[in-house]
């Protein structure tokens, strides 16, 4: 082969099979594997009982993978009432037992953080690894940061391959089979609620949440990163998300943005509310608010 | 099961609404719409049949209080107890009222208002929203206290007593969950 020497030309033969290699490789990648977003219906229901089966095999218990699609006229949002919650961490571990995360190494997609009354919402003084023998502590108060379902939302801006994005009811969720671990969401999110499976997740058998949503709870493989999708597998069938129920204080609140009745709507009509860095201009959808 | 009304006014005007609605014949207007389990995203009914509140949290054995109450004179003198019902400590202003101002000495099972106006246990909310206002009101709107249930459909709500001791309503501190492992860094 001489076609890199200078003065060569490259042959017609040469020229033709590499034409037809090119056509036919583009051709080929239409064939080939989908995001699961555009794959054809009939597709995607074969390859979710394929990942049935998968998991089946894994965990030894009969598991669901839905594709429950959002709901219309539906654009859920979140609240917290900072004036209620006690830091107890009960939404940590239910949300950990809901969304099958890993247990060891450790990924929890909720980070209660404990913070000084007289130094007011200031993440860099806050801690996360508080441990007293009971909440709440005397002169602090508690900020849980979860995924803050951003309508402006960085972390989908940055993926090089188009693995997470926003849904019609404003969850940002992740697509485990497209993601190639970059991590660049990770990096682009400015609330850490993100996280990657840097070692193989471990979920005992025996604690498989098998109800499962194939944008949100089902099993992930190692190196995809992973956030909350507001109980994706439950909000989307009308449940309240499992943090929202397990709150003994009450402070989580959830609904329906777009229906003025909602308690969400509610609260943003009525209570002093505010988001966490403002400033960036992400929109979340994940309000704060003080109830007293 | 006892399914106290929020909002009372409006469930008795539903119901009488939907009585003048069967009486006029109306029934066969809706011929799927009996008794069946709830659909998992149902259309948004009347608000009071989204709403269910479980009884009120009765210590064991201690409701019907006419099961004792009935054969004892009334003694409506302020005291400190000390034969029984020793072991409920009231922190709840204290220095201004005692049993007998929300307790009904009249009809035992229930309570009574400021007003006079006896109210079940099962209706309770009325009775600590009159000091209470703000938290009632946000109460009935589903942003106090915790709800399940569905979003856009059957919620379940808690009754005041539920969540809150009402002689000792404050919260007291419970024990956190562990604390999130920290992240570890080779050579270190």
């Amino acid at each position: 082969m001489k076609s890199d020497a200078p003065g060569t030309t490259v042959s017609r033969r040469q020229f033709a099979s590499c034409a037809a290699a090119a056509a036919a490789g583009f051709l080929l990648t239409g064939c080939g594997p989908r995001r699961l977003h555009e794959m054809p219906p009939d597709r995607l229901k074969d390859a979710l009982r394929e990942m049935e089966r998968r998991y089946a095999q894994q965990f030894g218990a009969a598991v669901t993978v839905s594709d429950e699609k959002a709901l219309p006229g539906v654009e859920f949002a979140y609240a917290l009432d900072l004036s209620r919650c006690v830091g107890c961490r009960r939404c940590v571990y239910a949300c950990v037992e809901e969304n099958n995360q890993s247990r060891d190494p450790q990924v929890q997609w909720i980070r209660v953080f404990q913070m000084d009354k007289g130094k007011g919402v200031d993440f860099s003084e806050a801690d996360p690894y508080y441990a007293p023998p009971a909440v709440p502590e005397e002169g602090h108060f508690y900020v849980p940061v979860q995924c803050q379902q951003c309508r402006n939302a960085p972390c989908t801006k940055v993926c090089p391959t188009g693995a997470t994005w926003t849904e019609p009811d404003g969850i940002v969720v992740v697509d485990y089979d497209w993601c190639i671990g970059c991590r660049y969401c990770m990096a682009a999110c400015p609330y850490g609620a993100r996280h990657f499976n840097w070692g193989k997740p471990a979920v005992p058998k025996d604690k498989l949440n098998t109800k499962t949503h194939v944008l949100g709870n089902r099993p992930r493989p190692q190196g995809v990163v992973e956030k909350c999708t507001f109980c994706i597998q439950r909000t989307r069938n009308g449940r309240y998300p499992a943090c929202v129920e397990v709150c003994p204080v009450g402070a989580r609140k959830f609904g329906n943005l777009l229906d003025p009745d909602s308690e969400i709507r509610y609260i943003i009509e009525h209570k002093r509310v505010l988001v966490l860095k403002e400033e960036l201009n992400t929109l979340p959808k994940f309000f704060y608010f003080y109830a007293t | 099961m006892t399914r106290p009304r929020i909002g009372w006014q409006a469930g008795v005007l539903c119901f009488l609404v939907a009585a003048v609605a069967l009486a006029g014949g109306a029934r066969s207007q809706s011929p799927a719409s009996g008794p069946q389990a709830p659909p998992a995203a149902p259309t948004a009914p009347a608000p009071d049949d989204r709403v269910e509140v479980p009884p009120p949290p009765f210590t064991d054995g201690i409701f019907p209080c006419s099961s004792c109450h009935a054969s004892m004179p009334v003694n409506r003198t302020r005291r400190e107890l000390t034969e029984f019902h020793t072991d409920i400590v009231l922190t709840h202003d204290e220095q201004h009222r005692w049993c007998l101002d929300c307790h009904d000495a009249d009809h035992r099972d229930q309570l009574h208002l400021a007003s006079g106006a006896p109210v079940s246990f099962a209706e309770s909310y009325v009775l600590c929203g009159q000091c209470h206002g703000e938290k009632l009101r946000d109460w009935r709107a589903g942003v106090h206290g915790r709800r399940t249930g569905q979003w856009n459909g059957h919620k379940t709500y808690l009754l005041c007593a539920h969540c809150h001791n009402p002689h000792q309503p404050r919260f007291t501190a419970i024990q956190p969950m562990p604390a999130p492992v920290r992240p570890s860094r080779p050579g270190k």
